[in-house]
């Protein structure tokens, strides 16, 4: 289990590490900073100041190991535009951020599984038809399609909740069901397909057979079984809420690190854009982390080693 | 003890529409070993299935199996319950699939303690300990904490004889159990449950696709062909003297350790639930066909005691196992059922 | 003395395999060292149970694997290295039936055009000649040409069995290595395919390697057999004398073990232990912790397999010391 845990730390390490590599390429090769925000009727030599400031005349590898260290050491820059340390920006919006994805994920949680579950143990029956039907147009419709529609519907024509702003948990309510409702259809079907290939496994008949009641078969048996490959939907789930929130925030004009991600991009504010990819990276990395961990913890075959790396 | 143990009477399965049994009859008396043997289709598992409440909802069953003066189709599911397990339990071909991969062996046998004994906490680590030493199993306290796939599938389905045999059940139904196993292991197996039956007298059905198998285990043996027993008799005299053209056909086409002989093999293949052939359901695969095979499907009647054919020429064919005829050609009608 | 059809000269195999990211490999010896010969025309029968080294031992014969060490020998000419152009062209001279002939089938293509496929592959006769050659092989195989429009799905699972044997013969093999071919089959479709491997063997004079852990099968079907165990051959010789009178512990053992109806209750030899595991090979005999008769010397000294009668030789330290010792452990 240890080793099986240092395994996925290590892993989780690199994957940052090829992160921050690649946004440092790429930011590099998407044109000079220095024309971008002095715009380019700027003076050469007011160009050449400002490249110098910001380390950019610099041999490329050394900007690279000097940008890696001062990651090492928590310095992911200051803003280019307002001079703020980048941290701080992207620090204060995080808390509105989670006020969103954290209830949106519980939301996903509390009615996908149980609706995939009921649906599997009734099959074909009206309500398993009803989920999936629901499941399939949750799923396919975008979220700032939806978005719209629940403005329209329940700002615009019921007033009965506001369509944009954070000044009350009122604000919250539409863009959480933006943001979970897609995600709950995604693990409603996918808890319904786990249980149903777990029903149809030989063990489940031969706890029948010893005379468990059926509740405790699915409790006891199925269950257990069925969470291993779902875990990983959930572990995928985060990552897309955090996708997801660039898009609703937008929309519902939330002051997250989603709208701020946009207006960092646009504005070509460099090393706010590395901190936000970076708070992505690590956020996804460590969802997978615990995904890792939940496997370990719900597969003793993963446990022993014996299909570790697998 | 007159009666029979377990009556199973003018039992039939079918999954949507397609029959699977179509009119099957036991009785088992306590302690007696019935062997049942038949190719894949057969309804041989199916039928025992059913018995148990164990097939999926879409199956359709009727008729009557008896327990005492229970019939187990009929009792309330809570009865059912107590009852699997309880007084009969199955165990299954595929052990290492039988078992619940992520749950401790203890779990899943003190599952079925605590069900039919009541027991809990360290009286069942006690008795879980003792089958485990029953069954032969090495280091059973150590191998309470294991998971199945740390053991070997000889092993496993010594796990699962173990948990059959918790609730100390006057009938164990084995399923194919040593199909999946290697040929040693196999007798391992097979001598356990031997062992199994002498020390507590308990009734075993021995479901298998192997006559040696069953002939070898059991006192009584019937053979089912398409959801039917075509023929039941004392395991010796069935494979010395088949009676019913398939059972025959079943010996000859199996080789043996003896000097090899050309292998008779029955020609087709069993017919589609969908499709029934008229009349006899093997007469279109049998040499001894005639026209009076297809006025219906023959009864299984008691030609002598202890014997049971379904053929309607059975009174007057005189088969010699391995004897090399083609199947007879006659008209037939396309039936579809 | 013709020279054998098929050779294999002290061949060994060792899988690699380590437990989890981290752990050290550990070489499984799959064979270890063992040397076969099959003639043209001749069945020879490999039994053994899981973790023998059968069926390593049938792809090594194919040239499917190479071995670590050895030699492996079609036709008196040493097998081509994996994948070269020769070894491409060695694969029309040597075919394989695998056990489950819906997993060696392509659901999505008529069996007719699968049964085609080794011509195509090996670039033989023009299209109306490979028409004709797959008319002749469902025919051989006892199929239709109706059959052969069919998707694998559509036939059942004795016939799906024939198409394999259909295509494996396509190409005119001189050898053909069957890896459990029946073993997925009914009884009563059983005995159809083993009567149609032995026509067809006899009649085209093919040598044959029949892998399986039924001895009755093997019986049936070999003119010789070779017993095996955790990668060695513990006995060889005719199938009519190894399996009337097995001298070693094992073959008694599976010997025994085999149900034949008829003879009830015989009594019979039961192997106490688990089923052997290369990745754990005991020393001395491997099969000393399972044998009934081990003495102390088979915990260290490994037997060789010598000759113990004409054409017959086992593995075992009672059977070469003292040539009465198998028969007394009967």
């Amino acid at each position: 289990m240890i080793r099986y845990l240092a395994t996925r730390l290590l892993r989780a390490a690199l994957t940052i590490a090829l992160v921050v590599t690649f946004a440092f390429i790429v930011l590099r090769l998407s044109g000079d900073p220095a024309t971008i925000i002095l715009g380019p009727e700027a003076p050469p030599e007011a160009i050449e100041a400002f490249r110098h400031n910001w380390g950019l005349d610099r041999p490329v590898l050394v900007q690279y190991f000097d940008y890696f260290r001062a990651i090492l050491r928590g310095d992911l820059g200051i803003s280019m535009r307002d001079g703020r340390s980048a941290i701080e920006l992207v620090g204060e919006r995080i808390p509105a951020t989670l006020a969103l994805t954290i209830p949106a994920l519980l939301l996903q949680l509390a009615i996908g599984i149980p609706a995939g579950v009921y649906a599997a143990l009734h099959q074909g029956k009206g309500f398993d038809r009803a989920v999936m039907v629901t499941a399939v147009f949750g799923f396919a419709i975008p979220s700032f399609v939806l978005a719209l529609a629940l403005v329209l519907v329940f700002s615009v024509n019921l007033g009965w909740l506001p369509s944009g702003g954070r000044d009350s948990w009122m604000h919250a309510i539409l863009p959480i069901i933006t943001l979970g409702l897609g995600g709950a259809a995604a693990l409603a079907r996918f808890t319904r397909s786990a249980m149903l290939e777990v029903l149809g496994r030989p063990f489940i008949r031969t706890a029948s057979a010893k005379g468990l009641p059926w509740a405790a078969v699915v409790r006891g048996h199925a269950l257990p079984n069925a969470a291993i490959p779902t875990v990983t939907l959930v572990g995928f789930l985060v990552g897309s809420l955090i996708a997801g929130a660039v898009v609703v925030e937008s929309v519902f004009s939330w002051p997250g690190v989603g709208r701020l991600l946009v207006v960092a991009v646009s504005n070509r504010d460099l090393a706010v854009v590395q901190c936000l990819l970076l708070l992505v990276a690590a956020s996804m990395v460590t969802s997978n982390l615990i995904v890792d961990f939940l496997y370990g913890v719900l597969d003793p075959r993963l446990r022993h080693g014996a299909r570790a790396g697998a | 003890m007159a009666g029979p143990l377990i009556k199973i009477e003018g039992l039939r399965v079918a999954f949507d529409g397609a029959p699977a049994v179509r009119g099957v009859d036991f009785a088992i008396h306590r302690g007696e070993a019935l062997g049942i043997v038949g190719e894949s289709g057969s309804g041989k598992s199916v039928t025992w299935l059913a018995a148990l409440r164990l097939l999926p909802e879409k199956a359709v069953v009727e008729g009557r199996v008896s327990l005492d003066d229970e019939n187990l189709l009929e009792v309330p599911v809570e009865r059912m319950e107590h009852l699997r397990g309880g007084r009969v339990a199955m165990i299954f071909q595929d052990p290492a699939s039988a078992l619940n991969p992520v749950l401790t062996i203890r779990r899943q046998l003190g599952e079925a303690l605590a069900l039919h004994r009541g027991l809990s906490g360290r009286s069942i680590d006690a008795e879980a300990k003792r089958l485990l030493d029953l069954v032969g199993i090495p280091d059973a306290a150590g191998r309470l904490k294991s998971y199945p796939h740390e053991m070997s599938g000889g092993q496993n389905q010594r796990v699962m004889i173990a948990m059959a045999l918790a609730g100390n059940p006057d009938l164990l139904i084995a399923d194919e159990p040593t199909t999946a196993l290697d040929v040693t292991i196999q007798a391992q197996i097979l001598d356990l449950l031997q062992l199994v039956r002498r020390e507590t007298n308990m009734a075993l059905v021995l479901i298998s696709h192997d006559l040696g198998v069953v002939a070898e285990n059991c006192d009584r043996v019937a053979v089912m062909y398409a959801g039917r027993v075509i023929e039941e008799a004392p395991a010796r005299d069935l494979f010395d003297a088949p009676r019913h053209p398939y059972a025959c056909g079943l010996i000859d086409a199996l080789p043996t350790l003896d000097a090899p002989r050309r292998l008779v093999a029955i020609p087709g293949v069993v017919p589609d639930p969908r499709r029934m052939p008229q009349g006899c359901a093997f007469s279109p695969r049998c040499a001894h066909a005639a026209p009076a095979c297809l006025g219906g499907v023959p009864e299984l009647r008691r030609l002598e005691p202890g014997r049971r054919i379904a053929c309607a020429r059975a009174g007057e064919l005189d088969l010699q196992p391995a004897a090399v005829v083609p199947p007879v050609e006659i008209a037939r009608p396309e039936v579809t059922a | 003395m013709t020279a054998p059809l098929l050779s294999l000269d002290n061949v060994t195999r060792t899988y690699m395999s380590r437990k989890g990211l981290f752990g050290t490999p550990v070489g499984v010896q799959a064979v270890a060292g063992v040397s076969l010969e099959v003639r043209a025309g001749e069945t020879l029968g490999i039994v053994g149970e899981s973790g023998s080294g059968k069926s390593t031992m049938g792809r090594m014969a194919l040239g499917l694997e190479a071995p670590d060490t050895g030699r492996v020998a079609l036709g008196g000419a040493l097998m081509p290295a994996l994948g070269t152009a020769d070894w491409r062209a060695l694969r029309k001279r040597a075919q394989m039936v695998f056990q489950d002939p819906l997993g060696a089938l392509d659901r999505r293509v008529p069996v007719a055009r699968q049964i085609a496929e080794p011509l195509e592959i090996h670039g033989i006769g023009s299209p109306t000649e490979r028409e004709d050659r797959v008319r002749q092989a469902l025919e051989l195989t006892g199929l239709s040409e109706d059959h052969g429009r069919r998707f694998p799905h559509e036939l059942s699972g004795g016939q799906r069995q024939r198409v394999v044997i259909a295509r494996a013969l396509i190409t005119d093999p001189e050898l053909l290595v069957c890896d459990e071919p029946v073993s997925a089959l009914d009884v009563s479709i059983q005995a159809q395919v083993v009567n149609l491997l032995i026509d067809l063997q006899a009649e085209r004079g093919l040598g044959m390697i029949f892998i399986s852990h039924d001895l009755r099968v093997v019986r049936q079907i070999s003119q010789r057999v070779a017993v095996m165990y955790l990668g060695h051959i513990v006995e060889e010789g005719t199938a009519e004398e190894v399996l009337r009178d097995p001298q070693h512990p094992y073959t008694q053992a599976l010997v025994s073990a085999a149900p034949t109806p008829g003879a009830q209750r015989r009594q019979r030899v039961i192997l106490t232990g688990e089923p052997p595991n290369p990745a754990a090979r005991p020393t001395g005999c491997a099969f000393h912790p399972r044998c009934p008769v081990a003495q102390d010397r088979c915990r260290w000294e490994t037997p060789a397999l010598s000759q113990i009668g004409p054409g017959r030789s086992a593995a075992c330290h009672l059977i070469t010391d003292t040539p009465s010792a198998g028969m007394a452990a009967e």
